[in-house]
């Protein structure tokens, strides 16, 4: 018989027996037992102590994102566990393989008010894949391998454990468990050879074809598959947000981004196209504009693994389900080598005149404030279009996903479903643990920064090589657009009285510049990138910025506003 | 059936039995503002594996989201939505009355017999009858006593609902998915 161990123990044999190499997380009462038995394991699991739960889960977030690992934190029941709600929904929305480990009160004091007792289960069953509470020790090594498991298979997503505090001391043999079949779920749908011949058909029979690449690429690993089908079919791809490292910027074929600011050829061309081809995207009504005139001119294709995708917002003409990697591969096979170039070249003229309306106003202007876009386009520059970029929300978001040039898989970190501000610290946090080896460039506003500044701290414990580019514009930035735009320039709460940031970063031990001219911008680009671990540029840019082209809200899809004075 | 261009819709939910799933199921309803008619939750013919019969007033599209969402939770085995011609019904109706009035209006005993219904329990003071059927049927019983005066307390069950169809899918899928997931090994 083997040595009886506590279901704390269990927890850390079975996170070992997964994989897991980091954990994010904060101690309290209903989970020290489990911090306890941690102790003697943190050679092999690395814990990385954050500032407030909520950076946790984003920063699980954004290890997961960069690594493909699923990304794990550990904190205490009751409030512990309620401040990593944001992450956990955020990581539901844009499908995040995330475990979250929370402590609760003992089985027996459950139902009774019991104190940082919270119905775990029941609040987070709406944004999780699966949530589960573990009562019993002999649970611990099954729950566990159930959860990672369900995390990363299929459409990944994040799953709750909350485990009761006479679990965890409890004791009981453990055994390593493997779960890799569950009767009632079904990862990956199985691929119907018929629907990829029919699809193969469509796109033979089309002339003007255009790729939606989501995420969903990304995930499936199918960057190389993609490539590989886009060139032979000659077909033109935009990218959804999530999706734009999973096409090369600088691919010919890649028409830039979708949706609301994404590039105005490809928006455009959705309503000129004959044949819509989406991988891995879910018809985001930021991608879509209008439901109702979206591309209803086309045919369209939906390759998702998830079956309730389909139709859930833009009806299709055919569903290929399963895997990217499997059914582009099989439909690539399929088809015959196109050539599209006429369909092609009249993207050029949309191409030029957002570049003359927008781009060189935004990414070259030669006097005046300095623009957002030029910062972005410096420091993609000065990283050889290699680093991960990481996002908060807002402005920043979307000047970073326009101008930020991608030449590498997985590596855009950003909040998209959700659009969580506060997410660009903790997130660009974890991604530096998710790939220690690779440059990661945080940019975010002066409003995001302040929900989590906090983890300053944890950048500073850890040396956290984070390169954080604060577009300081001294408002809400993008809420402020909108009352520009939409409500008649009352700016309702969105002008900000900031602190001094550089005196935050002095306190933290964080090597900070600011740059108020155009002039300094380069050097201090250069100067942040050749600085060993965590740095922050400070850059003033022009307060009443706007983020253009612009599709706005209920509008169709190719009528954007291409200036606002 | 059908209510302002909506038809009565009867999902079948097979789960594993596992704690907190009734919740996950009515949260896909209460997301899209659909109100559940009826619902039910039993054991099946499969041990265990629980059966939800539940009914609502939805167009096509719908319902047919709400199932997938339906089945894309991790403990749902399978989620299918049916009319009302594919399936077959019944529904129990528990009807309390008053046992003087019974004896004296002898219609009250008239209307128990033509709606083919039981009397389970008779004292001095109440009478309970039990009438099995389709929604229509024990309403019917029920408005029929009720113009008689007698009755006392009246519910009515859920619907149940077992398909026409000769195949029998659940079981076949599972054992599909056992042999693919042995047949991997």
């Amino acid at each position: 018989m083997k040595d009886p161990i506590t279901g704390a123990e269990a927890l850390m044999r079975s996170l070992e027996n997964e994989g897991v190499d980091v954990l994010f997380g904060y101690p309290g009462g209903a989970i020290m037992p489990s911090f306890d038995a941690l102790y003697d394991h943190k050679k092999k699991l690395n814990h990385i102590l954050v500032r407030h739960e909520q950076a946790a889960a984003h920063a699980a977030q954004g290890y997961a994102r960069v690594s493909g690992k699923v990304g794990c934190c550990i904190v205490t029941s009751g409030p512990g566990v309620t401040n990593t709600i944001t992450g956990i929904a955020d990581a539901m929305m844009d499908s995040t393989p995330l475990v979250v480990i929370a402590g609760q009160v003992g089985a027996a004091f459950l139902g009774s008010d019991a104190f940082q007792e919270v119905d775990l289960v029941g609040v987070t069953q709406p944004i999780t894949k699966w949530a589960y509470q573990i009562r019993r020790p002999e649970d611990v090594a099954w729950a566990v391998s159930r959860a990672f498991y369900i995390a990363k298979s299929g459409r990944p997503g994040p799953v709750v454990l909350d485990f009761a505090k006479n679990a965890q001391v409890g004791t009981c043999e453990y055994e390593p468990q493997h779960i890799d079949f569950i009767r009632s779920y079904v990862p990956v749908p199985e691929m119907d050879t018929d629907a990829v011949q029919v699809a193969a058909d469509m796109i033979n029979a089309s002339r003007r074809p255009l790729v939606l690449v989501g995420q969903g690429v990304e995930l499936g690993g199918a960057q190389k598959e993609l490539v590989d089908f886009l060139e032979k079919i000659d077909a033109p791809a935009g990218c959804t947000l999530l999706g734009l490292s999973a096409l090369a910027s600088d691919h010919p074929l890649n028409m830039g981004m979708l949706g609301m600011h994404g590039s105005l050829a490809s928006n455009v061309k959705t309503q000129e196209c004959d044949l819509l081809i989406a991988v891995g995207m879910r018809f985001d009504d930021r991608i879509t504009g209008k439901l109702s005139t979206y591309a209803t001119q086309a045919k369209k294709i939906h390759f998702d693994i998830d079956p309730s995708e389909i139709n859930k917002n833009v009806k299709v003409d055919l569903a290929v389900l399963g895997d990217c990697k499997e059914t582009l591969a099989a439909v690539t096979e399929m088809v015959s080598k196109k050539s599209h170039r006429e369909w092609i070249d009249s993207f050029a003229p949309f191409k030029e005149k957002e570049q003359k309306m927008v781009i060189d106003k935004e990414v070259y202007p030669t006097e005046g404030p300095i623009k957002m876009g030029e910062v972005v386009n410096c420091v993609t520059e000065e990283t050889g279009n290699k680093a991960i970029l990481v996002t908060d929300v807002g402005q920043n978001q979307m000047m970073a996903a326009r101008y930020f040039k991608f030449t590498q898989k997985r590596s855009i970190v950003t909040s998209g479903g959700m659009g969580t501000m506060g997410f660009g610290i903790p997130a660009a946090i974890g991604a530096t643990f998710g790939a220690p080896e690779r440059d990661v460039c945080l940019f975010l506003g002066d409003g995001g920064m302040q929900m989590t500044i906090q983890e300053f701290g944890t950048i500073m414990e850890q040396q956290a090589p984070v390169k954080i580019i604060l577009l300081n514009n001294n408002y809400l930035g993008n809420v402020r657009q909108w009352q520009a735009m939409f409500f008649n320039r009352r700016y309702s709460f969105t002008p900000m009285t900031n602190p001094d940031f550089e005196k935050i970063a002095s306190a933290y031990n964080i090597p900070c510049q600011t740059v108020v001219d155009r002039k300094d911008l380069k050097d201090a680009v250069k100067k942040m990138m050749a600085t060993k671990g965590p740095y922050l540029l400070q850059v003033a840019v022009e307060e009443e910025g706007n983020v253009l082209p612009m599709c706005e809200p209920g509008h169709d899809v190719d009528d954007m506003t291409m200036e606002f004075k | 059936m059908e209510q302002n261009n909506r038809t009565l819709y009867t999902i079948l939910v097979f789960s594993e039995n596992l704690a907190g799933l009734l919740n996950q199921i009515t949260a896909v309803f209460t997301r899209r503002q659909v109100n559940i008619e009826s619902l039910n939750v039993s054991a099946s013919s499969i041990k265990g594996v629980h059966k939800y019969t539940i009914t609502c007033y939805s167009d096509k599209e719908t319902v047919d989201k709400i199932t997938r969402q339906i089945e894309k939770k991790i403990d749902v085995l399978q989620a299918n939505y049916f009319t009302d011609d594919e399936i077959f019904i019944e529904e129990c109706g528990l009807i309390k009355i008053s046992t003087p009035v019974m004896l004296e209006n002898p219609q009250v005993s008239r209307y128990i017999r033509i709606h083919d219904a039981n009397i389970v329990e008779v004292n001095p003071t109440y009478s309970i009858i039990t009438k099995n059927g389709l929604t229509e049927d024990i309403e019917s019983l029920y408005h029929a006593l009720r113009d008689c005066g007698c009755v006392l307390q009246y519910v009515r069950s859920g619907r149940i609902a077992i398909t026409k169809s000769c195949i029998e899918h659940l079981t076949e899928y599972l054992s599909e998915r056992e042999q693919k997931y042995m047949a991997s090994k």
